[in-house]
């Protein structure tokens, strides 16, 4: 784990949707080359705390700083702007286009030379990006011009986080990356974490699974009602500890069990 | 492939690799990512029939008219296409063919307009009502069907209006008929066959170029599938071309049709736009995430719809002699979306091709022209064709049942 300033830092971030206190002084940190599990029963605030760092939800109060300068982030272009990228549940792929396509969507690269003038596109260099961006992500799919409809769960898993890569992020935040895909397929997506950690990301992962979230994360950070329960170094808790944060069973214990997390 | 490396093992993974896309290439026919080859094959079978039934059906004369005849229809048809394409759906497009070519017909005619203006002002006319209606479609989610509807009505209404108490209006500038009544000499018609086949063999060659110098294929690699490809492209045109000018030569109006296809099956595949409009038709949410304009995207598919159902009333016309107020009536609307549909373009969005258009409007006014050979009643040929279509459509709705079945295994 890198012990720099963190790229992300969350810090007292709080939403109110009508009665609702969604979430309530979150502090939250990112650092590069570090997974972070972000993990929570239904309705504790994981997604809404994405969706405050993505743009889509502008926090009532708190603020968000990236790379130690404080910044706003109140549309989702701004956060993909300054280099973080979310790839929802719904993964948002054109079944109907092949992997080039769906990777290179809203992006497409026009030919240079005589292509240009009648704006055609440049499919090679899209293919020959593609397929370095995914090779370098150790990700292997069979064609790069098969339609992503016909992969599989993980597969399209595969598609969706490099797709995000496309714009160089510095933090990728994935919500349940791993819900609904199989024994390997789920391995096949650990394994593509683990890589994106190597490439110096900052990676928050969102889920209900608590078994891969220790496979792959370094620190383990629990919402319950929209605050921090708590904080783990995956290496040195078990999930006992984690659950009993997750239903509250701990009390307020967890805020007393921060240990090898940075503050 | 590459059968002749050396070693057993790389021999055999490439047997295996074969094989692999042989299962791939039966997996495509069955679940109807290759609906046209089927097509194709299918229209062969109409052809014979008709042939065995009259042997006048495959004659340079019969074969001729026949490419007159679906002129029209095939160019509203890739109005269509793009339409179908975003998994909408355009019924007014009968009626502005009409519309467009009584405008061309009543300021050229009555008001003594160029005939280019004129035929410049009824495209100009096509254009805005659709890209009217796509905004009303896409401004205020009112369902294409309704908005396009209520286009139907309304643009029929405009027709009545624009040709006036005489109800019908007689052209005969010959700058706008010789549009579907010009026929080339042979020489003009062997050198826009050496053109094309040119043409096609340099794309072909500098797309594999291009991927060799990228590192995507090896120098063979592929190379024989295109050859194979070039030469079936050659042998249709060269053939179109001696059939054609064993008659009366290469119409005019078919060259008008082929460069639209070509043109428009260009935007829709190599071009941002077309990427978005299959994106659009395919998931509109990925598509409103990926930042793709979707409401431009929508308004412009309509836009081209209006503007090729004015070309092809605008070519209908020019054949007819006249505009009438039965012009863009009739089935001219439900052929021109039917023969997409038969072609292989799906119904659902997001899957298709432009040439798909004029694939469509072959079978269609083969079915069409062969029973009219036959001497066999309206009556026989509406149902015939509403058979076909809806062969086409059940199929179509196989494949896409088929395709969700295996698309997440």
């Amino acid at each position: 784990m890198s012990s720099n300033a963190p790229l992300l830092e969350v810090d007292g971030v709080s939403k109110r949707f009508g009665p609702v206190q969604a979430l309530d002084r979150v502090d939250f940190e990112v650092h590069a080359g570090e997974v972070v599990g972000l993990v929570g029963d239904n309705g504790a605030g994981k997604s809404t705390l994405v969706k405050a760092i993505a743009g889509i939800h502008s926090p009532d109060g708190g603020r968000i700083r990236f790379e130690g300068r404080e910044v706003s982030v109140s549309r989702p272009q701004d956060a993909t702007a300054l280099g973080i990228a979310t790839v929802y549940q719904d993964l948002a792929l054109c079944d109907n286009l092949d992997v080039v396509a769906n990777l290179f969507l809203g992006m497409e690269e026009i030919s240079p030379g005589p292509g240009r003038v009648p704006r055609q596109l440049d499919e090679t260099q899209m293919e020959h990006r593609t397929g370095e961006l995914l090779s370098g992500l150790s990700v292997t799919i069979p064609s790069l011009r098969s339609e992503v409809g016909t992969l599989s769960g993980g597969q399209r898993q595969q598609v969706a986080v490099a797709r995000s890569l496309l714009g160089e992020p510095r933090v990728v935040l994935l919500d349940e990356p791993t819900a609904a895909l199989g024994v390997a397929q789920t391995a096949q997506v650990l394994d593509l974490i683990r890589e994106l950690r190597e490439h110096e990301l900052g990676v928050v992962v969102i889920s209900h699974n608590l078994a891969n979230v220790f496979e792959v994360a370094d620190r383990i950070v629990v919402l319950r009602l929209g605050r921090v329960a708590g904080s783990f170094d995956a290496e040195r808790t078990t999930e006992e500890h984690v659950v009993s944060a997750i239903t509250g069973a701990a009390g307020n214990g967890g805020e007393g069990q921060r240990e090898g997390s940075d503050r | 492939m590459s059968a002749a490396t050396e070693g057993t093992t790389e021999a055999a993974a490439g047997r295996a690799e074969a094989a692999g896309a042989r299962r791939e290439t039966l997996r495509r026919f069955v679940q109807g990512d290759l609906a046209s080859l089927r097509v194709v094959l299918g229209l062969a079978v109409i052809w014979l029939i008709f042939q065995t039934q009259n042997d006048r059906f495959l004659s340079a004369e019969n074969l001729t008219n026949l490419m007159l005849q679906i002129t029209a229809v095939g160019l509203i048809s890739i109005g269509i296409v793009y339409v179908l394409l975003l998994g909408e759906i355009d019924l007014s497009v009968g009626a502005i063919s009409g519309l467009a070519a009584a405008i061309v017909a009543v300021v050229n005619v009555k008001h003594g307009w160029n005939p280019y203006l004129a035929i410049a002002a009824g495209v100009l006319a096509g254009l805005a009502i659709g890209v009217l209606q796509g905004f009303l479609f896409s401004r205020f989610g009112v369902p294409s069907f309704v908005v396009t509807l209520a286009g139907l009505l309304a643009w029929q209404g405009a027709l009545l209006q624009v040709l006036g108490s005489t109800g019908s209006i007689n052209i005969n500038d010959p700058k706008i008929t010789g549009l579907a009544n010009t026929f080339y000499s042979d020489a003009v018609g062997w050198i826009v066959a050496v053109l094309v086949i040119g043409l096609y063999a340099g794309v072909v060659v500098a797309g594999h170029r291009r991927r060799v110098a990228a590192g995507l294929a090896d120098a063979s690699e592929g190379l024989a599938g295109q050859l194979v490809r070039l030469a079936l492209v050659a042998a249709v045109v060269i053939v179109a071309v001696a059939v054609l000018n064993s008659d009366r030569g290469l119409p005019l109006a078919l060259l008008i049709l082929l460069a639209f296809v070509v043109g428009m099956e260009y935007v829709a595949k190599r071009t941002r736009f077309g990427r978005h409009v299959y994106a659009v038709g395919g998931n509109v949410e990925a598509a409103r995430r990926a930042g793709i304009p979707i409401e431009r995207v929508r308004i412009a598919v309509f836009g081209i719809a209006g503007t090729m159902a004015a070309i092809g009333g605008i070519l209908a016309a020019s054949r007819l002699l006249a505009v009438n107020q039965n012009s863009g009536g009739s089935e001219l609307l439900l052929l021109a979306i039917a023969g997409p549909v038969i072609a292989g373009t799906s119904l659902f969005g997001g899957r298709g091709a432009v040439w798909t258009a004029l694939l469509g409007a072959l079978v269609i006014g083969s079915i069409s022209n062969g029973m009219d050979l036959l001497a066999l009643s309206s009556a026989v040929k509406f149902m015939v064709t509403g058979g076909v279509l809806l062969i086409a459509v059940i199929v179509d709705a196989i494949a896409r049942q088929q395709r969700q079945a295996a698309g997440r295994v």
